[in-house]
């Protein structure tokens, strides 16, 4: 894929005390591209997603989105994330608003956008993700799986440039993880640009364009789903594949 | 029993004395504490280190050296204000600090992961607490911060050995007349608990209006 590059991470390194997080990571994602980060857990893969919007900080390397370096803090820190949905494992809706309120409280307080404005994308979106009816109920009212679809629609009210998802579907029950992959499976289709860490193979098989294996805090494999899936070239992601396909 | 029919309007002025008291010390507590949470929790070292520094002198004070340190220390740097003003500063800024411990504690109740998803929606900091963790931080820490004010209202009684009018100062004059010191003090009491229970009815409301729901 020849697409311009949208997220850049060179040489970057992170410690937990003394392990060693991330390993001289090294990954560029183009624009509409959907990359899957697959691996065993510790492997520094949701480390890696997090540090894209810095909700984790680096000690050392680069990481560049549409060309600009990452801020540091404050206000152009903030403008950065405002351009980069994330949708969390443990969905992280505001517990305290309405569903509705949920949508529309970034774009009013960051992008400026009118009450009425945010009110009328917020139910276009809700309507997208199948929740049009669940406007005016709290978060803890909904199942795992409509929390999770209204916290990619509010990460979508921000019309992010890129999308990243932490482990969406880890926390759900077995029958509301389809519900989620298809929303992710229609973004994908729509041309957005995802970073997805998931133990999902089925969505790492149909959506991705590449699927990345990490280890030990570093890339092993960086291919296509059908390459990496087929014929798997590191040890480490053969032993792997074994463990989590044979059941 | 006559002691409080014979001087109602001393009793009033110096229950009038102790709400005025209470009442612009708690706003000024409430106000100086919210922000001093918000330094304590701030990304910025120096505010943290502020917010820690205030809190530990202000808490660790006693009052009544609190208020000798405020009337008789600001005069020497020229700030002269009437008694009462220098008693709500000095009852105000001690109870800001433990409005701001009350704070904190309910900010650390809510879960990191809703701050989280407030920056990555590219809200600032300001915006990240004041839209999403005060407001359910709040509702955790109602019945401690009803108590800090209630605590307030009854620590409001050393201003009067600062020549400030307030209700437990209502004994002196009279004692001078005669008067019976069991029944003074008595109807200085109810005095003091017409305020506090005022204030635990407020704040049982507040808390049944924006309690966590459980």
């Amino acid at each position: 894929m020849a697409a311009e590059a949208l997220i850049e991470l060179r040489g970057v390194n992170k410690h937990y005390g003394t392990l060693h997080v991330l390993q001289d990571i090294d990954l560029t994602v183009g624009r509409g591209e959907v990359v899957v980060v697959i691996g065993p857990s510790g492997s520094g893969k949701s480390t890696l997603c997090r540090a894209i919007n810095r909700l984790e900080t680096i000690e050392s390397g680069s990481i560049h989105l549409d060309g600009r370096p990452l801020p540091a803090e404050g206000r152009a820190l903030a403008q950065l994330r405002a351009d980069v949905g994330m949708v969390f494992q443990s969905f992280n809706l505001f517990a305290h608003k309405t569903v509705l309120a949920n949508l529309m409280l970034a774009p009013m307080k960051v992008r400026k956008q009118r009450k009425e404005e945010a009110a009328q994308r917020a139910r276009e979106l809700l309507d997208r993700v199948g929740l049009a009816s669940q406007a005016d109920k709290y978060p803890a009212q909904l199942s795992g799986g409509q929390q999770q679809r209204v916290a990619i629609a509010r990460a979508l009210a921000m019309e992010p440039k890129a999308l990243l998802f932490d482990e969406p579907t880890s926390a759900l029950d077995p029958e509301m993880i389809n519900e989620v992959l298809e929303v992710m499976r229609q973004l994908a289709r729509e041309g957005m640009t995802m970073v997805v860490v998931t133990h999902e193979m089925g969505f790492a098989r149909s959506a991705a364009n590449r699927v990345v294996f990490m280890a030990d805090g570093r890339i092993v494999e960086d291919r296509t789903p059908e390459d990496f899936f087929t014929a798997p070239r590191s040890e480490r992601a053969r032993d792997f594949l074994s463990k989590i396909l044979k059941h | 029993m006559n002691v409080l029919l014979d001087n109602l309007s001393l009793y009033g002025e110096g229950l009038l004395g102790t709400v005025e008291l209470t009442v612009y010390a708690s706003l000024l507590a409430l106000a100086l504490g919210f922000l001093m949470a918000a330094f304590r929790v701030a990304p910025v070292g120096s505010l943290r280190g502020f917010g820690t520094a205030w809190v530990t002198v202000l808490r660790n004070t006693p009052l009544t050296l609190l208020f000798f340190a405020v009337v008789l220390g600001l005069p020497r740097f020229g700030v002269v204000l009437p008694f009462q003003l220098f008693a709500v500063l000095a009852l105000g800024c001690y109870t800001s600090a433990f409005i701001c411990e009350a704070l904190r504690s309910g900010i650390n109740t809510v879960p990191v992961g809703q701050g989280e998803a407030a920056r990555s929606l590219g809200m600032t900091f300001p915006q990240t607490l004041g839209e999403i963790v005060l407001p359910q931080a709040f509702r955790s820490v109602i019945p401690t911060i009803g108590s800090t004010l209630i605590a307030l209202a009854k620590n409001s009684a050393i201003a009067g050995a600062f020549s400030v009018t307030e209700l437990l100062g209502v004994y002196k004059p009279l004692n001078e007349l005669g008067y019976s010191i069991v029944w003074t003090f008595v109807w200085i009491a109810v005095g003091y608990l017409i305020v506090t229970l005022t204030i635990s009815a407020l704040f049982t409301l507040l808390e049944k209006r924006f309690g966590v729901a459980r």
